[in-house]
């Protein structure tokens, strides 16, 4: 079967049952376009190729499968970047395909040259630069799955042009792959389990810390019947929900920086943490040196540089997560922790008499309370894609899964842009299930762009704009740390109404609480797209993201909301 | 302390760059790195030396791991192992001092490998506190040149490839 280097890209895409492509087109890769519709793939042409990079993640996580990007060399390379070190930092899989000029002139820096695989060898889980036709079909096999096994993350192929150009006899690759250096991990350890179970069944205060890995390896019933079996209570981290449901009486919501003051206090008093498919990132722990500084400490991760990385541990095992469950499972001991689960209760009320949402209603509109009603609308059933910053906070805190799906934001890298992108990857993946797009004023504008994407490819996508003309979470700490001066934080936007209307997009503006229901109501009745903006309050208690632990504080000095009723709940304490 | 790990990596362009990328990354602080062939072709063998004082030498062998194109790693360390560095050394050396010389080469058992008009070129094999000592006495008579070509190693016994 002759091929030429385009055709084998396509046919190997499909083999490894890729069913769309997000891409932008362009001299190095225009070669491997032109076949395209004699395969049944679908591409969606994006407006910036940090775009097809977004949505190529999006797509990925919102299915569970591969996504892919096709972008040409140079800039169209270079503009990947950021996307691929999102997907790297947040594990998802990703196979990136990038143009590059023909293998003579490499080096010559010629017209769009860029070497992209040098640029991205630190943010790929591996890259390739395919120099024979005979290899192409083999490394892109190889390309999914290195991206989709073990520890998920982006590959990049660097593809020259001549090497789409030439023809070979096309001989689909083995199912299984070469690959001697890589090893997928299985169970764990059964000396290390052992250690472990023995740990759990003699704790009286135990905390569960689940991660991205709970969802990454299919752990989530696994990880409710641990919980259930030894009464632990679970706290989430930002990319750990869904991973258990937030309304279970063991769930304490997220941890960490943004997170539920009680989950952080039970952190902190806790005298065992199970760190479950998470890495103790530096906004989940605040302060080393003051983090949980009591408890013992268990750590089950599938990434061996994990472990022992940030937080030195009692127990560590290496291994895939829902095994591991499944091997703790028989050895540990159903118990009851009444009293601990009573403590948590108590910090527990004490959280929710500061919660925003049980505060008296005024005429402003605030962010939270948006969030929350488009929670209650979609009943917790939508796939939620998030942008970063303070919406990004409060949709964790404020959207509470009880679906085994995880929130689709940029955790790791924190990187504004992401949520429309990442939006309309979910859409394409998901084009039966309600999508809504959480985003700020700030980081919507980044890839604004993308509006254009979401028509064409008329995609039901709902989008809510969080707007208070500011860089949100920049601007609260420049109000607490900074004395107030908001230095280049505050943003003179367009009319987003009229901007969303001019690309064809139904839209509605909400500035008083009242309209918030109604809007959320047509907007979701709407076949879609349909866009929704939220002028919501700019600055001051209602603008800001409560508890925040400040950077360098341990995690149980955070800054509570100051609220009358709790005011006078205090002097009651004396 | 110094700890010597080794790694057999697969022979492709661009793995030193993914090793040295990954040092460069992780801020590890690296002694001395070696690279060359071994006995089974496609595969290269890499001895790498980390001072365990500045950098954790286990976290540099997990990261190593994580490479798709490294295939194992081993912190040798701990094992009975031959450990050997190759310096040449061009010393002055006049018509006054140059059997002298000589002497202190006998006795490193290194070698002359070539003789100039001032000065004589000196190939010493064996550990790097051999190395070292035979630098310190030549360093009198005038060390004009030296390269090292930094540890390698191999376990005694069954060795590595046994394991």
């Amino acid at each position: 079967m002759r091929r030429t280097g385009a055709q084998i890209v396509w046919e190997m895409v499909k083999r490894e049952d890729a069913e769309v492509v997000f891409g932008f087109p362009g001299g190095a890769i225009m070669h491997t376009y032109h076949p395209r519709q004699e395969y049944d793939i679908r591409h969606i042409l994006v407006r910036h190729e940090q775009g097809a990079a977004h949505a190529a993640d999006g797509y990925a996580r919102a299915s569970g499968r591969v996504g892919v990007a096709l972008v040409t060399s140079g800039p169209g390379a270079t503009n990947l970047v950021t996307g691929i070190a999102t997907a790297m930092m947040d594990s998802s899989p990703i196979v990136c395909i990038a143009g590059q000029v023909p293998t003579t002139v490499i080096g010559s820096d010629a017209f769009q040259e860029t070497d992209i695989t040098g640029i991205t060898l630190p943010i790929t889980k591996h890259n390739y630069l395919v120099t024979d036709v005979d290899d192409l079909a083999g490394v892109i096999h190889e390309a999914f799955y290195i991206a989709r096994t073990g520890r998920p993350g982006p590959v990049l192929i660097d593809l020259p042009k001549d090497v789409q150009q030439a023809e070979t006899d096309f001989v689909p690759p083995e199912e299984g792959v070469r690959l001697p250096g890589y090893q997928p991990v299985g169970p764990g350890d059964p000396e290390a389990v052992c250690q472990a179970a023995a740990l759990i069944n003699g704790a009286q205060r135990p905390v569960i810390l689940a991660g991205h890995g709970v969802l990454i390896s299919g752990a989530m019933e696994a990880l409710r019947a641990f919980a259930e079996k030894t009464e632990t209570p679970v706290t989430l981290t930002l990319l750990g929900k869904g991973g258990f449901p937030e309304s279970h009486p063991l769930a304490l919501g997220m941890m960490g920086m943004h997170g539920a003051a009680f989950a952080n206090q039970a952190i902190q008093k806790a005298d065992l943490l199970l760190a479950f498919g998470m890495r103790f990132d530096d906004r989940v722990t605040g302060k080393l040196e003051h983090y949980a500084p009591k408890s013992r400490k268990v750590h089950v991760d599938l990434d061996a540089a994990e472990l022992n990385k940030i937080v030195p541990v009692d127990v560590a095992i290496l291994g895939d997560l829902r095994q591991v469950l499944e091997q703790l499972l028989p050895l540990v001991e159903p118990v009851s922790h009444q009293e601990w689960l009573a403590q948590i209760d108590r910090w527990r009320a004490d959280t929710r008499i500061r919660d925003v949402m049980n505060q008296p209603e005024n005429d402003r509109l605030l962010a939270p309370r948006v969030i929350y009603a488009i929670r209650e609308a979609t009943q917790g059933e939508a796939i939620v894609v998030t942008d970063v910053g303070q919406h990004q906070m409060w949709t964790a805190q404020y959207y509470h899964f009880d679906q085994p799906c995880p929130l689709i934001t940029s955790g790791g890298l924190g990187t504004m842009g992401f949520g429309l992108p990442a939006a309309i990857g979910a859409q394409v993946a998901r084009p039966d299930k309600e999508i809504w797009a959480i985003v700020g004023d700030g980081g919507f504008q980044m890839n604004v762009q993308e509006l254009g994407t979401v028509v064409q490819e008329r995609l039901p996508l709902r989008i809510a704009l969080i707007n208070n003309n500011y860089l949100g979470m920049v601007r609260q700490w420049q109000e607490f740390f900074y004395e107030r001066r908001y230095e280049s934080t505050y943003l003179l936007n367009p009319d987003f109404v009229r901007l969303a209307e001019a690309y064809g997009i139904r839209s509605w503006r909400v500035t008083d609480p009242q309209e918030t229901h109604q809007a959320i109501a047509e907007a979701r009745s709407h076949p879609g797209p349909a866009f929704i903006e939220f002028q919501v309050v700019q600055e001051g208690e209602e603008g800001n993201v409560y508890p925040m632990v400040p950077a360098g504080a341990a995690l149980h000095e955070m800054i509570r909301r100051p609220t009358v009723a709790v005011e006078a709940d205090r002097s009651k304490e004396g | 302390m110094n700890r010597t790990l080794i790694a057999l990596v697969e022979d492709k362009p661009g793995v030193l760059n993914r090793v040295s990328s990954l040092f460069r990354r992780r801020a590890f602080n690296i002694e001395s790195l070696t690279v060359g062939h071994t006995e089974q072709p496609g595969i290269s063998r890499m001895t790498i030396v980390v001072d365990s004082d500045r950098t954790d030498a286990q976290k540099v062998a997990q990261n190593l791991c994580k490479l798709v194109n490294v295939i194992r790693v081993e912190d040798v360390t701990e094992r009975p192992a031959v450990m050997r560095d190759l310096a040449l050394i061009r010393v002055r050396a006049n018509g006054g001092t140059r059997s002298e010389v000589m002497q202190i080469v006998d006795v490193f058992r290194a070698r002359v490998v070539d003789v100039g008009m001032d000065t004589l070129m000196i190939e010493v094999t064996g550990t790097e506190e051999k190395v070292a000592g035979l630098v310190e006495v030549l360093q009198p008579f005038g060390v004009v040149e030296m390269v090292r070509t930094g540890r390698v190693a191999m376990v005694r016994g069954n060795g590595f490839n046994e394991q």
